[in-house]
């Protein structure tokens, strides 16, 4: 079912979506977490997925990355095209897509290793500099991007879990954007940290936006309206309404999104 | 009375006295529980407590002096020339009329003191037996109407129930506690009685052990070097062949179950691998002695090598087998106990399965993994069938471990194994053997669990 057709700019000049997905249904074992989501990703824009817990919106996060392919008993079926590609099709080599597609998770999990080796652990399994100053630029370049730099500079020896909640989650997308992805994932980046330490981080959202293509997943609908441009409502499995997020918060179209948004139920 | 039948009867007067503790309680309370402090039940134990804590208490004391009591009553009703013997003697008149008093007085076997300080023995036997009984069962009843008269609504008696409870508690853990010690004390005086004979640095540093000492005085060849070098170096040889077989085997294994096997297959192996960790050592032993020992000297003659007998290879080799599920099951529980969040990040960044065990999991296990690799060394220093049976009694000076070395658990096997009199060096050298060997065991394991602690803080 690859779908091999690059897709190109329309009419109207839109770029094309840079994750394209039709029909993706997943299962754990006889349990189906997701019904026929089809949802298009625009590219270096912010796209969040909200909805009440256990709506499948971390369960669609996964499959973009295949970080699915862990569970056991999972099974993904449909289609999802990154750039016009199946990325489930047999040919496709999970460590290259991981590769473009990065992932930052609910709770900061810094490696037990210095600052440096965290941010240097993906340059090295992909061996994407030749000599030590190239990687030590390219620390330093990705610490300065996800904004730690400043107070980290003179520990880079220091182990990744001496420092504060905001900072090790700083430090866990500065180790994802060292690996150059085009896609960034965030699964509920900021449930684990104070307000001041999430302002930060969603300040940083927008300035990745220019690189990356970023996808999030958040409880706090505030943060939704924030930081992305595109919000999706997931209810129940089901992709219920998808839009641009000014339209989804001022006037949704359907009642269960109302009701969400409102605060009615979730 | 027997004391089998006086404890019965003691631990069911208390459970009387519960009963009509909590009958008290809810007598005094008018039938109207809700007046009372604590509930009925509590005031029972108070009372079954008032019972029993006093009666047992004489009981305890009874048993501990009873033997002291007695001897010195026996010996005070001796005649004068018997009561005046010098010390030694007089314990052995002694033990010979206490073993007439507990074998049965027969008439006419033994001599006329015996006789009488065995009847006089066995009557206050008899009396004190009867004196202990009365006693008991008069506390018991004491305690139960104290008991009884102290019950109102107003006793706090869930609070009393419970401080002593607490102490009761309290006590058996320093039982446990104060046996350890003891048993450290007696070490570590038997050992201070060796190191009089030979000096400390004599043991620690000498490079001959050959504890067999002259018994007269006119006796050759027998002279008793007691240098802890060899056995210690012997020790430490198989130790390291153990580990050396030991920890990848255990460590490849764990990282196996824990990271690639599927939920069956982890289900099987993991009770499998612990099932060697339930052989008796002593089926190893006769396993390292009758049947790899000969492999390896019939296959080393095979290879032009000149393999003992009883050689240091063959101990080792299957202690290390032993050893296995000790490491295994350790690390097993440090690696599964990394955090999700770590793997889930390192595949996130597109690295692969065995880069993340290698790169990441291990890291993170290893403080844990080092730990349990130094409890299963201390087990292996302190490991004795195996080595009494395969590894031998000659205490080389060698890192060859072809050939036969001993062990610090074997030289005290022989040194204390048949009749033996306890104040040569060579029973004694046991002694100063065990309290070096406890103390090579403690520094390691205060330390593995130091490192253990040290690893769990960072995680849970």
């Amino acid at each position: 079912m690859a779908a091999l057709e690059m897709t190109t700019p329309d009419a109207a000049g839109n770029r094309p979506p840079k994750f394209s997905t039709k029909n993706v249904n997943v299962f754990y074992g006889e349990k189906q977490a997701l019904f026929d989501v089809e949802l298009d990703i625009v590219e270096n824009q912010v796209t969040s997925l909200i909805g009440p817990s256990g709506c499948g919106k971390s369960t669609y996060l996964r499959c973009l990355n295949r970080m699915n392919d862990v569970v056991e008993e999972c099974r993904v079926d449909g289609s999802i095209l990154l750039d016009g590609h199946n990325i489930y099709d047999r040919s496709v080599d999970v460590v290259q897509l991981r590769a473009e597609v990065g992932m930052v998770f609910q709770k900061p999990n810094p490696f037990p290793k210095s600052i440096f080796d965290n941010v240097a652990y993906g340059p090295r399994i992909h061996g994407l500099t030749s000599n030590r100053a190239e990687l030590v630029e390219l620390v330093e370049s990705s610490l300065i991007r996800a904004g730690l730099y400043e107070e980290v500079k003179d520990r880079l020896d220091n182990p990744g879990t001496s420092l504060s909640g905001g900072q090790q989650q700083r430090l866990c997308i500065a180790r994802a954007i060292a690996v150059q992805p085009e896609v960034i994932l965030m699964d509920e980046p900021c449930s684990a940290l104070d307000p001041i330490a999430t302002a930060r981080i969603e300040e940083l959202i927008d300035e990745l936006r220019e690189n990356f293509t970023i996808i999030i997943v958040t409880h706090s609908m505030q943060q939704a309206a924030r930081v992305s441009q595109r919000t999706a409502f997931f209810h129940l499995g089901k992709l219920v309404e998808v839009g641009d997020t000014e339209m989804i918060f001022t006037t949704p179209q359907d009642q269960r999104t109302q009701d969400y948004i409102t605060g009615r139920f979730g | 009375m027997p004391l089998s039948i006086l404890i019965a009867v003691l631990l069911t007067a208390s459970a009387f006295a519960f009963y009509l503790g909590r009958g008290r309680a809810v007598a005094v309370a008018g039938g109207h529980v809700r007046n009372l402090h604590s509930l009925p039940s509590h005031y029972g134990a108070y009372v079954a407590l008032w019972c029993a804590l006093p009666a047992f208490g004489i009981l305890a004391f009874w048993l501990v002096v009873e033997p002291a009591a007695i001897e010195s009553f026996v010996v005070a009703g001796l005649p004068p020339e018997a009561a005046n013997l010098p010390p030694d003697r007089l314990a052995l008149l002694l033990n010979d009329i206490r073993n007439l008093a507990d074998r049965g007085l027969v008439a006419g076997s033994g001599d006329q003191t015996v006789m009488a300080g065995a009847e006089h023995y066995l009557s206050l036997q008899r009396l004190g037996s009867t004196a202990l009984t009365v006693i008991a069962i008069v506390l018991a009843m004491a305690g139960v109407a104290v008991g009884w008269r102290f019950v109102s609504p107003e006793l706090r008696a869930r609070n009393s129930v419970e401080r002593t409870i607490t102490a009761i508690l309290v006590a058996s853990s320093t039982i446990a506690i104060f046996t350890t010690i003891g048993i450290v004390l007696s070490l570590l005086f038997e050992a201070a009685r060796f190191f009089n004979t030979v000096p400390v640095t004599e043991f620690l540093f000498g490079l001959e052990w050959s504890p067999q000492t002259a018994i007269r005085e006119d006796q050759v060849g027998a002279s008793g070097k007691f240098g802890a070098v060899p056995i210690f170096a012997g020790t430490m040889l198989i130790s390291a062949i153990a580990m050396t077989v030991a920890v990848p085997i255990g460590l490849l294994s764990a990282i196996y179950m824990a990271e690639y096997a599927a939920p069956r297959v982890r289900s099987v192996i993991k009770p499998l691998l612990e099932i060697l960790a339930g052989i008796p050592t002593v089926v190893y032993g006769f396993f390292a002695a009758l049947t790899v020992a000969p492999f390896l000297r019939d296959n080393g003659s095979l290879l032009g090598l000149d393999v003992a007998s009883e050689s240091a290879l063959a101990a080792g080799l299957v202690m290390g087998i032993m050893i296995v599920p000790f490491v295994s099951s350790i690390s097993d529980d440090v690696i599964t106990a990394v955090p999700k969040s770590l793997r889930e990040g390192s595949l996130g960044l597109g690295a692969t399965k065995s880069e993340t065990i290698k790169k990441v999991v291990l890291p993170a296990a290893l403080p844990g993994i080092v730990g349990g690799i130094l409890l299963a060394v201390s087990r292996a220093i302190g490991e004795t069938m195996i080595v009494v049976m395969a590894a031998g009694l000659a205490a080389n000076l060698t890192a060859n471990p072809l050939q036969a070395v001993t062990t610090v658990t074997v030289q005290i096997v022989t040194l204390l194994v048949g009749d033996q009199e306890f104040d040569s060096p060579k029973t004694l050298a046991a002694f100063a053997l065990g309290l070096t060997l406890f103390c090579v065991t403690l520094v390691l394991n205060v330390y593995a669990l130091f490192i253990v602690r040290k690893y769990r803080e960072k995680y849970d």
